[in-house]
């Protein structure tokens, strides 16, 4: 049973409550036990046929032909779709909310640009019958050239992913490729920095893997509707998405979910319904579209991955004096999501800290690979590793305990942040003393009697006027540069002779400049 | 495609079936029986989410063939409860929130069952050995291991 | 030739909701005439708990027991508009709106309530075990059930009500990156001891010990249930998981849980959790969300801890044995740091 202090920030609250803060069994408990809590697969239709569709086994390829004739006759074969069958076969998922530009297809028609991208679904009366049907369409592929890392889809010259942002980057704000955030002067914080340290992370793209797959099933009700079972995390993003492709009004829809087999942002996207839907529509009868689990593992949406590289200025003190971040979000192939989660990723930036200079360009890339989405801590969690790693870093630069380094640069009450809004309701320090004290990881005195609601020393930001280009400063030749070679302190017991110095970490390529390119973009005000 | 048929005991009671060559122990109980309790996690035998009993012995019931199991008796979740009580294990997977989205949930009931029916006072290594065929992508499987050992401290359990 | 053990920490904050706002939930709440209410929403129950927090939420607002209460969701014909489950939204706004829905179902419950005992609506309280009495004069009661039949049947009332919860879209500044991203965060700071195993490169999980501060636990054990399990899926990141594992090279990605790894209930550890709660001022009594916030601060504990354990820094995920190796090699050999 975890604990609960209720004794810090007691003045603030009422705990003064009845059925708040008991450990209520869940609503849907017995249901789990019972196994009687209903999924989406849990329906059993009359009549229910299979979906399934064929993927491209290329990352990147024109489609010059298709040809289905021994696919349509088939055993068990009731429909094939192509997009041209889909009403509206161009979408991305934000566009529900004024964002982005419609730039992927539900079924991929004259190229593919991704493995795995759907082009053609066959709906037949089993699932076995429907693969036998898949094997037998034969397409007609011209390879193109591939582009897999985000720093190469950045350079000149490199294939186009993404007709729609022909560059292999979002277009933010109509012009930048990039989501910026600059609040004070870097330069001048570097310049006065004792010591600087600067780094690469990189975090894999992850596979959502919950238990149950991505789903649904779609089929014809009363009065000319379609009832969807769906396993989506979302269900009126997905109803209202279908209602685009299909290019129906939105009330001929009938969504049901709300009970789903974990989802941890991978069942947002959509991806079964519209086929489901529009194969319903075409047959006349039910129609369920399951994601496998090698299909899903190998060619539906993972968390993206992300590199990012961080700039750090820090006095001998231990305050940081400036930081500055590259963030690059490898997309995939399409947008989906994670032009919001760049922009999440700025907002987040420079993490819990009081830092006067912060300096970012954020990325969302595009690349031939599965396309990236949502998942637990989307924006966040990687360059909270990256973070944290490089806080960790900075501590053993300057000599300092990790947890005292996290309390000197903690943010508090009334500090402001680098996206220019004053901090509120902040409790960093408070959970690194209780963490430190629960692992008896010991902290000085003055470090435990800090506190997120008074005033600490040292520089507290406020709001700069704005800085439009970065001041260069000619440093001066004494200044103390250090590169993360440094060997370590020793041990208090040694246990083994030292062994030689490490050589030095390969220094990151500086980041390349670029200029600001003019694109139509959506990103104005949000329709309501 | 010529079916075959097929009889078993279902939870106790005798079924018969007819089952098309290929049919999985797994689609023949949720599309012919009608038993949605075990569930199709992955269809590759990785995750245990189809979990039920032949004969007290849990296998994987998505790569089983529905044709193998003729005469035998058949166990899942949808038979643990067989009246107005849970089954231990059931009412200790409540009491220690061992649950989040539920879809392992069966799988592992007939995983601890099968521990159980064969060894009444597990360790905790033993059930961690049991369960460890079943994946939870939720609970991290600390409320799990310690609803199964739970169980096994309950004085009254039904043969 | 050894198992060398190091302790590393990460500290962090989570924003609460949609990044920049705007993203709305609505419910309704109504009662049948025998006093027992329904709560209609869109919002998914991923696992999380949606459907029981704001089983608990509404409960407590109106001032009935919980048991009382019936969440039911989702439904696209009968639930009113939600955004989703994402994002750590989902106490927050989806728990903000069914309190507004709430209060207005409890407003006119103690109407009823008042015309049918005769008094002020203001000298009526509930006792959250389904009676309404006057303060201080317990004995001058009616029970929630013959309110809503007076308010059905008698009176011509419905009491049932309706909420939606919106913080407001926020623009962002092109060139400077202005903006308002969250009304609320919630706070971390984890402490991971590890065990690495300097001769295979295997980091093995010793224990952990976090604190948390979430707004207010709206149900601890539920809480506890994100926090366990999601501390759980921060080692699946930082150990185990890639579907690419030459990543940028697609190649060779897996294709079920035998090549897809995860740690198994053998692999995990003790996990050590202490709740702090600052209310947010626009939280459902206060509450964030721990949903996501629990993940991540365990990938970087990890990574300092198996620095402090043979001092090498890995910067990649996921720390897979052969990175470990390969580090502790190119360094010459492991070099356990000062114990933390």
């Amino acid at each position: 049973m975890l604990e609960l202090r209720k004794d810090i920030f007691a003045d603030e609250r009422d705990d003064n409550l009845k059925e708040i803060g008991k450990p209520t069994q869940r609503q849907d408990m017995l249901g789990h036990v019972t196994a009687t809590s209903v999924y989406f697969n849990d329906h059993k239709l009359q009549g229910m046929l299979h979906l399934k569709v064929l993927r491209s086994p290329h990352s990147h390829a024109r489609i010059r032909r298709i040809d289905l004739s021994e696919a349509e006759r088939s055993p068990g074969v009731r429909r094939i779709i192509r997009g041209a069958d889909v009403p509206h076969n161009l979408n991305t998922l934000l566009s529900l909310i004024n964002f982005g530009k419609d730039d992927e297809p539900t079924l991929a028609v004259d190229k593919v640009r991704y493995k795995g991208e759907p082009i053609v679904a066959v709906v037949a009366d089993s699932q076995r019958e429907a693969f036998e049907a898949l094997a037998k369409i034969r397409v007609d592929y011209e390879p193109l050239p591939t582009v897999f890392d985000v720093e190469e889809a950045l350079k000149p010259g490199a294939p186009v992913i993404n007709e729609t942002y022909p560059k292999n980057t979002f277009t933010y704000h109509d012009i930048y490729d990039h989501q910026k955030i600059r609040f004070g002067d870097v330069e001048r914080g570097f310049a006065a920095a004792d010591h600087i340290l600067e780094q690469r992370y990189q975090m894999s793209p992850i596979e959502h893997a919950p238990t149950e797959t991505n789903g649904s099933i779609a089929a014809p009700d009363t009065n000319g509707r379609y009832v969807v079972y769906t396993s989506t995390q979302a269900l009126f993003f997905s109803l209202d998405t279908c209602a685009k492709i299909l290019d129906v009004p939105s009330n001929k829809l009938h969504f049901i979910g709300g009970t789903v087999g974990g989802g941890f942002g991978g069942k947002v996207d959509t991806v079964t319904e519209p086929l489901s839907i529009l194969g319903a529509m075409l047959t006349g009868r039910p129609v369920r579209y399951m994601i496998g689990r090698e299909e899903e593992m190998l060619y539906c949406a993972p968390r993206g991955a992300e590199r990012i590289f961080i700039k750090d200025g820090i006095a001998r003190d231990g305050r940081i004096l400036a930081r500055q971040f590259r963030c690059l979000f490898d997309s995939g192939a399409y947008t989906r999501l994670s032009s919001y989660a760049a922009v999440k990723c700025a907002a987040h930036l420079p993490g819990p800290y009081t830092i006067p200079n912060v300096y970012a360009e954020v990325y969302c890339i595009f690349t031939n690979r599965v396309p990236a989405t949502a998942m637990r801590g989307f924006g966040v969690t990687a360059v909270d590793f990256a973070i944290e790693c490089q806080m960790d870093k900075l501590a053993d630069l300057v000599g300092m305990d990790p947890m005292e380094f996290r309390l000197v640069n903690a943010y508090r009450d009334g500090d402001m942040k680098a996206h220019r809004r004053e901090a509120k309701n902040t409790a960093l320090i408070e959970c690194v003393q209780v963490a430190a004290e629960k692992a008896k990881w010991r902290i000085r005195d003055d470090f435990k009697r800090m506190s997120s609601l008074k005033e600490a020393g040292g520089q507290r930001p406020t709001a700069p006027p704005p800085v439009r280009e970065p001041i260069l400063v000619n440093r001066s030749a004494g200044q103390q540069r250090t590169v993360y070679d440094r060997p370590a302190p020793p041990p208090p017991e040694p246990i083994r002779p030292p062994p030689p110095a490490p050589p030095p970490l390969a220094q990151p390529a500086p980041a390349p400049s670029h200029g600001a390119i003019r694109f139509s973009s959506v990103f104005g005000g949000r329709r309501r | 495609m010529a079916k075959t048929p097929l009889q078993f005991r279902h939870n106790g009671r005798e079924v018969a079936i007819f089952v098309d060559g290929g049919m999985s122990l797994l689609s023949a109980l949720r599309d012919e029986i009608g038993d949605h309790s075990p569930k199709f996690g992955c269809g590759q035998g990785g995750c245990g989410a189809c979990t039920v009993l032949i004969d007290g012995e849990p296998v994987l019931s998505c790569i089983t063939l529905a044709e193998t199991v003729a005469g035998k008796s058949i166990e899942t979740a949808d038979g643990l409860k067989t009246g107005p009580e849970l089954h231990p294990l059931q009412a200790a997977f409540m009491d220690n929130f061992a649950a989040q989205c539920g879809y392992c949930t069966p799988g592992m009931l007939m995983a601890a069952k099968a521990l159980f029916d064969h060894n009444p006072d597990p360790s905790r290594v033993e059930v961690i050995e049991a369960i460890s065929g079943n994946i939870c992508r939720c609970t991290g499987y600390e409320s799990i291991i310690n609803a199964v050992l739970a169980a096994a401290r309950r004085t009254e359990r039904r043969a | 030739m050894a198992k060398l053990r190091g302790r590393g920490m990460s500290s962090m904050n989570y924003p609460i909701g949609m990044n920049l706002g705007g993203d709305p939930s609505q419910a309704l709440v109504h009662s049948n005439p025998s006093g027992k209410f329904t709560v209609s929403l869109s919002s998914i129950d991923l696992g999380q708990g949606m459907k029981s927090v704001t089983r608990q939420i509404c409960a407590e607002t109106l001032g009935v027991p919980v048991e009382d209460v019936y969440v039911d969701t989702a439904d696209s014909d009968t639930g009113p508009h939600c955004m989703g489950s994402f994002a750590s939204r989902g106490t927050h706004r989806v728990g903000n709106a069914v309190m507004a829905a709430a209060r207005e179902a409890r407003g006119v419950m103690m109407e009823a309530a008042a015309e049918e005992l005769e008094v002020n609506v203001a000298d009526l309280e509930t006792d959250g075990r389904g009676n309404i009495h006057v303060k201080g004069a317990p004995h001058r009661s009616i029970s929630t059930k013959d309110v809503a039949i007076a308010a059905q049947f008698r009176q011509g009332r419905t009491i049932s009500g309706r909420g939606i919860f919106l913080v407001p879209l926020s623009d962002v500044d092109p060139e400077t990156g202005e903006m308002s991203p969250a009304t609320c965060y919630a706070h971390a700071c984890l402490v991971a001891e590890v065990e690495v195993d300097d001769e295979t490169g295997e980091v093995a999980m010793v224990r952990m010990d976090s604190a948390y501060e979430l707004g207010r636990a709206l149900n601890p054990r539920l809480v506890e249930q994100q926090l366990v399990g999601g501390a759980w899926m921060g080692i699946s990141h930082a150990l185990y998981e890639t579907p690419e594992p030459y990543y940028p090279d697609p190649s060779h990605g897996p294709r079920d849980f035998d090549e897809y790894l995860m740690p198994g209930p053998g692999d995990i550890c003790p996990h050590d959790i202490t709740v702090l709660e600052r209310p947010a001022p626009d939280g459902p009594f206060g509450a964030k969300g721990p949903g996501e916030m629990c993940a991540n601060p365990v990938m970087p504990a990890i990574a300092n801890a198996i620095f402090n354990a043979v001092g090498v820094r890995m910067d990649e995920l996921p720390i897979t044995p052969e990175k470990v190796l390969r580090a502790i090699k190119a360094q010459g050999g492991a070099r356990p740091q000062a114990r933390r």
